[in-house]
C-alpha cells in the first residue's frame, strides 16, 4: 500500500479494541443520537462474520430480539462505537457462522470454549 | 469560457475511506496537489488573453532541454514536468515565481477534477457505450455484437454511429465534488468520491463550474 494512504489510514485506526472472532458473544456499545442528546445503546450478541482488512474492516453480530433476529454489521473502527466488550469466547470450526440463520432455539447455540 | 477562481494541478495517490464527525465512513480519493509555481503572466495587450502558466512536479535536471531550461530561468524556477495555463478571474493576484499550494481550498468547497481516464484500449459496444447484451444462451446466437448498424431506406451508415473501437484515455471531468479534508503541510487534499485517471495520473483541480 501507499505510504501516504497508510499514514491517512493510521490516523485513524482503534488500538483500545479488543481482540474477538466469529463466535464470541460481544457488547457493543454504540452512540445513538436523538435530536440533540447522545446516549449509549449496547447491542449483544454473537459474532458471526469479519471481513475484510485494515481500515475498512467490519463485523456483524447476530442476536435474538424478542423473537426476532437481527443482524448488525458495524464497521470496526468507526467513532460511533464507545466500547466492545468480550463476554463469552465461543469455540467454532469456521470463520462464517451463516448456519446459525437457520437454526433455532438450542441448537442456534455456541459452545463455550473451554481452557487448554 | 468561465474563468477560473482557484485551480491547482495534483496527482492521484490512490482511494480510502475516512470516518466524518457522524461515525459515517466517506469514500476518499487522496491527490497530492502542488505546489505550483507560476512561470508566466499573459495579458489581454499582448497575448489576447489573461491567463496564468503555472508548472508542477519535480524533474530531473539533465531531462529538461535547451528551451525548457530557458523558459524556466525567465521566471528564475528550476525546471518542472508540467506545464498548464489557467485562465484566472484575477491574474493580477499572481506573482511569477509564487506557489499555488494545497491550501487554497476548504473542507467543503464544491470542485470539478478534469483528468485523463485509464485507457481500455479496443472495447465493444456493450462496454463502450452500454449497448445491452443479448441472450448467452437458448441458441440465441447473438452474444455481445452492436446489432443494426442502420435502416434501409437511406442505404448507409450516418456518421457518429456508436461502435466498437478505442474507449478510454481521454479528458474527463467531473462535476461537482467535495473537499473533505486538506493537509497543507503534506500537500495533499481528499475528495469524496472517485476522479478519472490510474494513480500517479495528473489531475487538474479546481472550483465547481455549478457551485
Amino acid at each position: 500500500m501507499n505510504d501516504i494512504i497508510r499514514s491517512i489510514e493510521e490516523e485513524q485506526y482503534r488500538s483500545d479494541i479488543p481482540r474477538f472472532g466469529p463466535g464470541d458473544t460481544v457488547k457493543v456499545h454504540v452512540k445513538v443520537v436523538e435530536g440533540t442528546r447522545e446516549r449509549i445503546q449496547i447491542f449483544e450478541g454473537t459474532v458471526i462474520k469479519i471481513r475484510g482488512a485494515g481500515l475498512s474492516q467490519t463485523f456483524t453480530v447476530r442476536r435474538i430480539s424478542y423473537g426476532v433476529a437481527v443482524e448488525r454489521t458495524f464497521p470496526m473502527h468507526t467513532p460511533k462505537i464507545a466500547k466492545i466488550e468480550v463476554t463469552r469466547r465461543g469455540k467454532v470450526r469456521r470463520a462464517r457462522l451463516f448456519y446459525l440463520r437457520d437454526r433455532v432455539g438450542k441448537k442456534a447455540r455456541v459452545k463455550e470454549k473451554g481452557r487448554y | 469560457m468561465a474563468q477560473l477562481q482557484k485551480a491547482i494541478l495534483g496527482t492521484k495517490v490512490g482511494m480510502t475511506q475516512i470516518f466524518d464527525e457522524l461515525g459515517k465512513a466517506i469514500p476518499v480519493t487522496v491527490v497530492e496537489a502542488g505546489p505550483c509555481t507560476v512561470l508566466q503572466k499573459k495579458n489581454t495587450a499582448s497575448d489576447g488573453y489573461n491567463a496564468i502558466q503555472v508548472g508542477f512536479y519535480n524533474l530531473k535536471e539533465n531531462r529538461a532541454n535547451q528551451p525548457i531550461k530557458g523558459h524556466f530561468k525567465k521566471a528564475n524556477v528550476k525546471p518542472l514536468r508540467f506545464i498548464r495555463e489557467f485562465r484566472m478571474e484575477n491574474v493580477d493576484e499572481y506573482e511569477i515565481g509564487q506557489d499555488i499550494t494545497v491550501d487554497v481550498f476548504a473542507p467543503g468547497d464544491m470542485i470539478d477534477v478534469v483528468g485523463t481516464s485509464k485507457g481500455k484500449g479496443t472495447a465493444g459496444g456493450v462496454k463502450r457505450h452500454n449497448f445491452s447484451r443479448g441472450s448467452m444462451g437458448h441458441g440465441s446466437k447473438y452474444h455481445r455484437g452492436p446489432g443494426s448498424l442502420a435502416a434501409k431506406g437511406p442505404a448507409k451508415v450516418f456518421k457518429g454511429r456508436k461502435l466498437p473501437g478505442r474507449m478510454g484515455g481521454e479528458r474527463v471531468t467531473v462535476q461537482g465534488l467535495q473537499v473533505v479534508k486538506v493537509y497543507p503541510e503534506r500537500n495533499l487534499i481528499l475528495i469524496k468520491g472517485a476522479i478519472p485517471g490510474p494513480k500517479k495520473g495528473l489531475v487538474l483541480i479546481k472550483n465547481s463550474v455549478k457551485a
